[in-house]
């Protein structure tokens, strides 16, 4: 059974259709790589994924989406249970303005963990599975706007992973940052992959070629191409997905 | 080139006259503040002793103190923000966000902004007929804050929406990501990080109120009484008021000329203090949100 299986999606925002007959599944512990042009739809997919698009009035999906299984727009599902297990970074570092330490706790005291004594734990063991843990062991009580941005992404996956979801959304998480922070990153994507699914949307073609396993190419709200990532970047099927990649558009 | 330098010159000149007209209109407000302070100061500051903002009016408000109308103010600020700051706040949160986008929204926020726009005696009429003859609070310190606070309602709904909207849409987003429920994202980051500027309003309301007469003259403004309110339900003594009151129908207006500038000056001085108070407050709490 896929992780995660999109059955005919097709999304609006008011009258406008963002998203076209999207069927995309996605197995365990794998990246796939949402790719494709500003507009193309692959953001309002990723956000599908955790129903954040709930949070935009006038907005309709029609199809339907399982995690494990379970229908995520199903009338039984609970959205605040749903982003628990499916977690988001965003494309530019948002760290609370609290404390480090705060920061990556925030997840665990509002999923009701008291437990003084586990929470330090969670923390702890979550910046470090960040590769965090060196550079704000020190400072966990310093207000994480003193981080550099790469470190506040880094924070923001800790803050994200701290609740342990089995799934990872990624929006660009990367544009905002430098080459330097931009491969600590991707390491990190690298590392994660055996313990979660991971869904990455990016812009940056080398990116998706270096981090994922499967690459989805989207183009005007369609689905244009799915395949292993290799397959995507020597041979594509279509031309619209060559045309991409080589930078011919886009 | 001739032709070019000309244009230059020109471009240059108009704008150098340009700026001279925004930078002295900008001076000129600073300088027209610093004009009415002096004036109050100057007339006032002969009047400021000890007894004067401790002690009762004696010989029929020509002598003796403002005590009471002091008081009598501080105790209209506390009421009226006591009422209009959780209403107001809370009108707020819920506007900018739970409604959604649609009418009802609209309704509210231009109802809003016609209450703010309601002069300020026309409160005065309606406090009078709703809470001293109506709900038979009588002409009381608790009929006057609530008439207060009602004038300051928008102002204080509106910069708390203010705030909120100010806050960064991608907090809300990554606290709702976590699993948190709305109101925990409302509660827990997005109100925190809105605080120091609903302390503003707050603040600016405080200065609102301090100042108002009109509300308080059929709700709770005495023209003079001898003693301290004890409760809610007294009438009080109230700074604006008084000065009105020394400055028109006095029993010796020439007399208390000098109180009435004392009067003023005093009124000045608390909403100074209540300003730079906000200031301060708004720092601090800036500075914790970071910490926290």
């Amino acid at each position: 059974m896929h992780k995660i299986e999109s059955q005919n999606v097709n999304f609006y925002y008011g009258e406008n259709q963002a998203l076209h007959d999207i069927s995309l599944s996605m197995k365990e512990n794998t990246v796939t790589a949402l790719i494709g042009p500003s507009g193309c739809g692959k953001s309002t997919y990723l956000r599908l994924l955790n129903r954040m698009n709930d949070l935009i009035d006038d907005t309709k999906m029609t199809g339907s989406i399982h995690i494990d299984g379970t229908d995520i727009y199903g009338n039984s599902t609970n959205v605040d249970n749903l982003r628990k297990n499916v977690g988001m970074v965003f494309q530019k570092p948002n760290p609370f303005p609290k404390t480090i330490f705060e920061n990556v706790a925030y997840g665990l005291r509002v999923n009701g963990i008291t437990d003084k004594k586990e929470i330090e734990e969670r923390v702890v063991t979550t910046i470090e599975q960040v590769a965090l843990w060196d550079e704000v062991k020190d400072k966990l009580k310093k207000s994480a706007f003193e981080l550099s941005g790469g470190q506040q992404q880094r924070l923001c996956i800790a803050r994200a992973l701290a609740i342990k979801p089995s799934i990872l959304l990624m929006d660009e998480p990367t544009s905002a940052l430098d080459p330097i922070s931009t491969s600590k990153i991707e390491e990190l994507i690298y590392e994660l992959k055996n313990k979660y699914t991971i869904v990455i949307v990016t812009h940056n073609m080398q990116q998706a070629g270096r981090v994922s396993d499967n690459t989805a190419f989207f183009y005007m709200g369609n689905l244009i191409e799915y395949d292993k990532t290799k397959s995507i970047f020597t041979k594509p099927a279509k031309k619209q997905t060559e045309d991409y990649i080589t930078g011919r558009f886009g | 080139m001739n032709v070019e330098n000309r244009l230059a010159n020109k471009k240059r000149r108009s704008q150098k006259v340009a700026f001279g007209i925004f930078s002295f209109t900008s001076y000129s407000v600073v300088a027209l503040l610093f004009v009415i302070l002096a004036f109050i100061v100057v007339k006032g500051i002969g009047a400021i002793s000890w007894e004067f903002i401790s002690e009762m009016p004696k010989n029929g408000m020509t002598e003796g103190g403002i005590f009471p109308a002091i008081i009598g103010t501080l105790c209209l600020v506390l009421a009226s923000m006591i009422f209009a700051f959780p209403v107001g706040v809370l009108a707020a949160i819920y506007m900018n966000e739970y409604v959604k986008q649609g009418w009802p929204k609209k309704i509210i926020k231009q109802m809003t902004n016609n209450l703010a726009g309601v002069p300020s005696i026309v409160f005065g009429l309606f406090g009078m007929s709703l809470f001293v003859n109506k709900l038979g609070f009588g002409d009381s310190i608790l009929a006057g804050g609530l008439t207060l606070g009602l004038l300051v309602l928008p102002v204080i709904i509106r910069t708390t929406e203010e705030a909120l909207k100010a806050v960064d849409d991608t907090f809300r987003q990554a606290s709702l990501a976590l699993g948190a429920s709305k109101w925990e994202t409302t509660s827990k980051i997005v109100f925190p990080i809105a605080f120091p500027n609903i302390i503003t309003g707050m603040i600016l309301s405080i200065g609102r109120v301090s100042g108002e007469t009109a509300p308080i003259l059929f709700t709770v403004a005495a023209y003079f009484l001898p003693k301290l309110p004890t409760s809610i339900f007294d009438q009080a003594m109230a700074l604006p008021y008084h000065l009105y009151v020394i400055s028109t129908s006095g029993t010796n207006i020439e007399a208390s000329r000098s109180m009435a500038y004392g009067t003023a000056l005093i009124l000045i001085i608390i909403v100074l203090i209540s300003n730079l108070l906000a200031n301060a407050l708004r720092k601090y709490y800036g500075k914790k949100v970071k910490m926290n």
